[in-house]
């Protein structure tokens, strides 16, 4: 579905990405692992293509997308959702969904308001309020929602449970295994190891910009080192 | 009574063009972060493409299908510049966008001359609405009463199209975030594009609606341009309804003030414009986080060192060549060397303000005129000498850039840049309007240089001696603890501040520094001139200084001057041709497209690749 080939970035002259190489297959979620500045969501928006790659290349269902503009990215089929909840905070809810809407695309579930609401029920109630009025949990599950509003085959997850209230993480870990089961693949970037376990089929842990470890939960736990070099804080 | 309420209507009516225009632009800056310099130039342009199809088309079909067709073009030709220049910009530090803007301003001042010539136009009576109403018995222009009509019509429309339409959420989440709305599958190019034209569509109706009222003239972009900054700093960016109310409060009070108080019209709006801003710093209805910062952005600028020995040595041997002109060059180059001297010492300064300062200010001729015009009133009514009138130019302009930047830097971003312009520009009404001290437009003449410094020699030593001085001076300060801190005011005010730095102090202080110096080459000036007219102080000359200071380079600390130098000598050359605006805005937007570094940035990096 998506995969990551020998991708180098750089910010400035400080390289992140050195040569990371990632692969998602279809229908599947994969729990990015990482300390704080391993380079977790740089690799997810250099996969977005909204940083651009030094070297290496990005496919999406085997197609070449590396140098693509990021709107074109989103439009084949790549969702993005960013950590720190970038919604947009004066308009209300149901224009921010309205801010995602793309063209249905065949084969997979097409996100409607009504269906967004089912999904997220403490959306549905808060529809006509602005952005700025939402909690966290809530502006967490709108930017989720506006992702999911341009029917994305693939989803990019930026630290889904980050700074919300633990009843909201759960539901959150609900949320992700529907859209699994309705056939999205989703990669997405996690520092909490019990909520990549949850909804995780495979873990991949980076480092330095690097993937220094993937496997299941089960591999993960057989190799104590690997949480202990590179997970442990 | 029915006075009172006549010239409430009337500003009503005025201030139909202003919202348009001021709508427009806020609306362009919302989205593209870009301060459309070149808005007044689409406003001109509406009004003389809608007089010319009003020449063409018959009747009361005609008169509107006019204003129509003349909002549509506006809008095509917005997209064009849009499509053509800026989408090669947009990547570039944002100052450089403004930059374009200029250049697109000094374009369309050229073509509209050379299309529709020297002469105002006057504008047709609107068919039916011709003639005057009695309201309590004073006459009202029937055309106001459907321009009063008209603008909420306008404005609602607007506004529907912002809530409303799936365009106006996009335009609004542009706003906020314009990177996560490409993420979300929007070709911002295309909605750029899109709000671009609609804000120069909107400048267009303006012009062509008041044809009736006002015609058509080759001043009105810089004309509307002061009203326009001054509406959308009293409003607030990016508030429509801040937008028509901050018009309508400037055009009632714009029409009491002729009334009552005909000598200060602009000095009434200043006052209703500080005291709101003094109340709410980001206008009526404005927002912090929309007014943006005009910082600089991109990689950050290298640390600047001493110039090492060699370079002093060469920099040594170029000013003693120079000081040696007067024994080889002609008097011709000796008279065109003076200007420069003088010119390079005012970009300098502003490029102290900019460079180390981050202060973007586009008024910076109030100070280089207010030494020039210092200067000549001290002559003329005191009768000073020259030394002593040369010694005050640049204390007085210094305090002038004192008083302004007490109240200017109470804003940041583009509503200091707006309300430095806005104050420029009143204060060459000022000297427009007082002409029994200033001469009005008449300027002051017969201001000649002390008898020992009369001759083109001995002007040109001590101009290019106070000249260089004042760049050395400026470039000492960059050097000096002052300038660190400013450049750590600059990059980070809030940690700027937790180190100690009183930030805005520290640009208070560099304001009034940079005006001083600019003050000195006003002072100089006119000397070199023997006269001073207020063109000295009007925008252009203004944007003449931004213009080098691009040109030059704003992050290298050299860019100033050598900018002034290549710009005067330039310029020099080019107003020998009878389209000469026309062709130093294409060479503006030549150099803003292909060297966006400007001359010693693109001449450095050119330097390094060649360097083994």
């Amino acid at each position: 579905m998506l995969e990551i080939a020998g991708a180098e970035v750089f910010y400035g002259k400080a390289q992140v990405l050195q040569g990371l190489s990632l692969r998602l297959g279809r229908g599947e979620v994969v729990a990015l692992l990482g300390r704080n500045g391993a380079g977790k969501t740089t690799t997810l928006k250099a996969a977005m293509q909204m940083l651009p790659l030094a070297r290496g290349s990005v496919r999406l269902n085997g197609q070449e997308i590396t140098g693509w503009p990021a709107y074109r990215v989103a439009r084949a089929g790549l969702g993005y959702v960013p950590e720190e909840r970038r919604i947009f905070t004066q308009l209300t809810v149901r224009e921010n969904l309205e801010t995602g809407r793309q063209k249905p695309r065949e084969g997979l579930p097409h996100w409607q308001e009504e269906a967004l609401f089912e999904l997220f029920p403490n959306l549905a109630e808060r529809a006509e309020a602005r952005g700025k009025a939402l909690s966290g949990g809530e502006q967490q599950m709108l930017t989720i929602a506006r992702t999911l509003m341009g029917n994305p085959a693939c989803l990019l997850l930026d630290e889904p449970s980050e700074g919300i209230a633990p009843v909201i993480v759960t539901e959150m870990a609900r949320a992700i295994l529907r859209l699994k089961r309705a056939g999205l693949s989703i990669l997405l970037s996690e520092q909490s190891l019990p909520f990549a376990r949850a909804v995780a089929d495979r873990v991949a842990v980076i480092d330095h910009g690097r993937v220094v470890f993937e496997g299941s939960f089960a591999e993960l736990d057989a190799a104590p080192e690997v949480t202990a070099r590179h997970l442990a804080v | 009574m029915g006075l009172i309420l006549a010239q409430i209507l009337t500003g009503l009516a005025n201030a139909g063009a202003l919202f348009m225009v001021a709508s427009g632009l806020s609306l362009i800056f919302g989205v593209t972060r870009i301060v459309n310099f070149a808005h007044g130039s689409f406003y001109m342009l509406g009004a003389y493409l809608g007089w010319s199809l009003m020449q063409v088309l018959p009747g009361s079909f005609g008169f509107w299908g006019a204003i129509l067709l003349a909002w549509l073009g506006v809008g095509l030709i917005g997209a064009l510049v849009e499509i053509v220049i800026l989408r090669r910009v947009y990547a570039a530090p944002e100052l450089f966008q403004l930059v374009a803007t200029f250049g697109v301003i000094l374009i369309v001042q050229d073509l509209a001359l050379m299309i529709w010539g020297p002469e105002d136009l006057l504008g047709p009576r609107a068919p039916g609405l011709r003639g005057v109403v009695r309201i309590l018995g004073e006459p009202v222009p029937k055309y106001d009463l459907a321009l009063i009509a008209l603008t909420p019509l306008v404005a609602l429309a607007l506004w529907a199209l912002i809530t409303r339409t799936r365009f106006g959420i996009l335009v609004r989440a542009a706003t906020q975030d314009r990177e996560m709305v490409g993420a979300l599958g929007v070709n911002q190019r295309w909605l750029f594009t899109a709000t671009f034209a609609l804000g120069c569509a909107l400048a267009g109706l303006g012009g062509a609606l008041q044809l009736p009222r006002g015609g058509a003239d080759l001043l009105m972009d810089f004309t509307i341009l002061t009203s326009v900054f001054v509406v959308v700093v009293v409003g607030g960016m990016g508030s429509l309804p801040g937008a028509y109310l901050a018009s309508v409060l400037i055009s009632v009070v714009g029409v009491f003030g002729v009334s009552y108080l005909p000598q200060s019209t602009l000095a009434l709006t200043f006052v209703v414009m500080v005291a709101v801003l003094m109340w709410r710093p980001f206008g009526l209805l404005g927002r912090e986080e929309v007014a943006g910062e005009l910082g600089q952005v991109g990689p950050p600028e290298d640390p600047i060192a001493p110039a090492s020995a060699r370079m002093r040595l060469l920099v040594g041997m170029a000013l003693a060549a120079l000081a040696a002109l007067p024994v080889y060059g002609s008097p011709f180059a000796l008279v065109l060397a003076t200007d420069i001297a003088i010119f390079c010492l005012f970009a300098a300064s502003l490029h102290f303000l900019l460079g180390q300062a981050g202060l973007v200010s586009f008024g910076h001729a109030a100070f280089y005129g207010g030494g020039a015009y210092a200067a000549a009133l001290l002559v003329r009514h005191a009768g000073a000498p020259m030394e002593l009138a040369l010694l005050l130019a640049p204390l007085i302009a210094g305090g002038l850039a004192l008083g302004i930047g007490f109240v200017a830097l109470r804003a940041s971003g583009v509503y200091f840049a707006m309300l430095t312009l806005a104050f420029a520009q009143l204060l060459w009404s000022l000297v427009w309007q007082w002409a029994g001290v200033t001469g009005g437009s008449d300027g002051l003449i017969g201001i000649w240089p002390a008898r020992w410094a009369d001759s083109n020699t001995v002007f040109y030593l001590l101009s290019f001696a106070l000249s260089v001085g004042g760049i050395l001076t400026l470039r000492h300060a960059a050097h000096a603890p002052f300038g660190y801190a400013l450049r750590a005011a600059r990059d980070n005010a809030p940690r700027a501040a937790a180190t100690g730095f009183d930030t805005r102090a520290l640009q208070w202080a560099a304001f009034t520094f940079a005006g001083a110096m600019a003050g000195l080459a006003g002072g100089l000036f006119v000397f070199a001139k023997g006269s001073v007219f207020p063109n000295e102080l009007e925008i252009a000359r203004s944007f003449d200084a931004l213009i080098v200071v691009f040109l030059g380079g704003v992050k290298t600390l050299s860019g100033g001057w050598v900018g002034g130098a290549v710009f005067e000598a330039g310029v020099d050359w080019l107003t020998r041709f009878d389209y000469w605006r026309l062709a130093l805005g294409l060479v503006v937007l030549f150099i803003v497209t292909l060297a966006p570094q400007g001359l010693v940035g693109t001449a450095r990096a050119l330097w390094a690749r060649v360097r083994p």
